[in-house]
C-alpha cells in the first residue's frame, strides 16, 4: 500500500492528466494571439518533458491533499509516511512550513498536513491533487444574499478571475462550491475540481451556471499568462448543497493550468494509478 | 530572438519592448518574500543581485553539489512590496518571474532602468533544462524555497519581456473592470 501511495503522489506530479492535455491542445488550436499560443506551447512541451525525465513538471509541488473514498479507518500516519518517502524519492520541493513562525518542516508533512477530505459511500480508492499556492492563493468564499441567483455567482466567479489576474498561472480550472456553510462549499469547491474536464453537472440548472460562468470568465481576456487570448479557462465544474434559507455560501478554488491529480484504485486484488 | 547576456547593463535592456521574445545566459539568483525582505532590512547580500529570479527551485543533492530538476518561476505580484527597495539598493536591471506586477510598478521599472520578463508558469521541467549548474547557495537557513540560490543558466527561456523600462505592458486588461 505505502508503495502504492508514493507512486500516486509521483504520477500527480510528474504527469498532466490527459484530460488536462486535451484540453491545452484544444485552446492552442483556438488561438491567435501569438504570445498566448507560445504560452500554449510551452506548457505542453513542459509537460511532455516532465514525463519523459520523470521530474515534477512545476516546482511547486505543492501542499498535499488526499481524498479518500470508502473505509479505511485509520490511514493517516500511512499517507503521512507516504508524503515524506515522496518528498525524498520523487523527490518533491519542501513546502510546508510553520504558519507563524514560517520554520519549513523539510519532509511536506506537519499539523494537518497532508490534508485528508474523507468522502463517504463508493468504492475505495484515494486521489491525490497537490494544490500550489500560486492558483490557491486566488481562491474565495464569501456569503452572498441568499436572494442571489446564478446570475449573481457567475459575476462573483468571474470577479475572483479578474482580480486574479495572471497570477494564478491561467488558463485556469475553476471549481465552484454553492450552499452548505461556508467550509462545506470550500469542499465541494475541491471536489469539483476532481471531476474530469469535458464532463457537466447532471442537473440541469447547475450545468447552465457551469457553462455561464464558462463563458463569463474566458470574455475577461487574461489569456494564458495574462498575455490576452481567447482561453483564461479550461473548465468550471459546480457542485451543490442545500444550505440554510437565509443563506448562500459561495466558494472558487482556481486552479492553474498544470492542474495535476491522479487516483488509486484497486483492479482485480491490486492496486492501479489512474487519471482522469 | 534576441538574446541577453546577464548581468545586463541598462543599455542593453533599454531597447527591449513589451512583447519582445528573449533569452538569457549568464548568473541568476533566486529570491521569493523572505530573501526580498532580509536583503532589504540588512541593506546588503552575499552575492550581486542585478538579475533576480522569483523562483524557488526543486532540487535534489548530487554529491557535494546540488541538482535542479524543476524550476519555473512563482508569483511576482507577492515580491512588488520590495521591488523599489531592490532596484534602488542592489540595481538590479532584469527582474524574471511571472504574472507580473500592477500597473503602478511600471513606473517604477522605468525610473531605474529594470525589466521584467515573464518565463511560462508551472513550466519547471523546461526552466531546469536550461540550469546548467548551482554556482551556490545562500540563506539555506530560511528553508530550500526561500534561499539565495545562484544559477548559471545558457539559453533560458523563451521569456516573453512583459513588462519594459519605457513604461510599456503586455498585461492583458479584463474587460469590464471596475478596479
Amino acid at each position: 500500500m505505502l508503495d502504492g501511495l508514493v507512486e500516486l503522489i509521483r504520477t500527480a506530479v510528474v504527469r498532466l492528466p490527459p484530460d488536462v492535455t486535451a484540453a491545452l491542445e484544444a485552446a492552442l488550436a483556438a488561438e491567435e494571439e501569438e504570445l498566448a499560443a507560445l504560452q500554449l506551447r510551452l506548457m505542453l512541451e513542459n509537460a511532455a518533458r516532465a514525463e519523459e525525465l520523470g521530474v515534477p513538471l512545476c516546482q511547486d509541488t505543492g501542499v498535499p491533499v488526499f481524498f479518500l473514498r470508502g473505509e479505511w479507518g485509520e490511514v493517516e500516519p500511512l499517507l503521512a509516511e507516504a508524503v515524506r518517502r515522496a518528498t525524498e524519492q520523487v523527490p518533491l520541493r519542501p513546502c510546508i512550513v510553520h504558519p507563524l513562525s514560517r520554520e519549513n518542516t523539510g519532509d511536506n508533512t506537519g499539523a494537518h498536513v497532508p490534508v485528508v477530505h474523507r468522502i463517504p459511500g463508493g468504492e475505495r480508492s484515494v486521489s491525490f491533487m497537490p494544490k500550489g499556492a500560486g492558483s490557491e492563493n486566488c481562491s474565495a468564499a464569501a456569503p452572498l444574499p441568499p436572494s442571489a441567483g446564478a446570475g449573481e455567482i457567475a459575476g462573483f466567479v468571474a470577479d475572483v478571475v479578474r482580480r486574479a489576474g495572471a497570477k494564478p498561472c491561467p488558463p485556469v480550472v475553476l471549481g465552484v462550491g454553492i450552499g452548505g456553510t461556508l467550509e462545506h462549499a470550500a469542499l465541494l469547491s475541491k471536489l469539483a475540481l476532481l471531476l474530469p474536464l469535458g464532463t457537466e453537472s447532471e442537473e440541469p440548472a447547475l450545468a447552465e451556471l457551469e457553462r455561464r460562468i464558462l463563458r463569463e470568465v474566458n470574455s475577461l481576456g487574461i489569456g494564458p499568462m495574462g498575455f490576452g487570448g481567447r482561453c483564461t479557462c479550461l473548465g468550471v465544474r459546480v457542485l451543490s448543497a442545500h444550505c440554510h434559507t437565509a443563506s448562500l455560501p459561495v466558494a472558487v478554488s482556481l486552479q492553474c493550468w498544470a492542474h495535476r491529480r491522479a487516483t488509486l484504485v484497486e483492479r482485480d486484488g491490486s492496486w492501479e494509478v489512474v487519471q482522469p | 530572438m534576441r538574446h541577453l547576456s546577464l548581468p545586463a547593463e541598462r543599455a542593453s535592456i533599454s531597447s527591449l519592448r513589451a512583447g519582445d521574445v528573449v533569452k538569457v545566459s549568464g548568473r541568476l539568483v533566486t529570491a521569493r518574500d523572505r530573501a526580498h525582505r532580509r536583503a532589504l532590512e540588512l541593506s546588503s547580500a552575499p552575492v550581486e543581485l542585478k538579475s533576480v529570479y522569483h523562483c524557488g527551485p526543486l532540487v535534489r543533492r548530487a554529491g557535494d553539489g546540488w541538482e535542479v530538476l524543476s524550476a519555473g518561476p512563482t508569483t511576482s505580484a507577492r515580491m512588488e512590496a520590495y521591488l523599489e527597495g531592490l532596484l534602488e539598493r542592489f540595481g538590479t536591471t532584469v527582474i524574471i518571474g511571472k504574472g507580473g506586477f500592477s500597473e503602478g510598478a511600471l513606473d517604477v521599472l522605468r525610473r531605474y532602468g529594470c525589466v521584467y520578463l515573464s518565463f511560462t508558469g508551472g513550466a519547471g521541467a523546461l526552466a531546469a533544462a536550461a540550469v546548467k549548474r548551482v554556482v551556490e547557495v545562500h540563506w539555506l537557513e530560511l528553508g530550500i524555497p526561500e534561499a539565495l540560490w545562484v544559477l548559471e543558466v545558457r539559453d533560458f527561456g523563451p521569456l516573453v519581456v512583459a513588462m519594459d523600462a519605457r513604461g510599456g505592458s503586455v498585461y492583458a486588461r479584463p474587460a469590464s473592470g471596475q478596479e
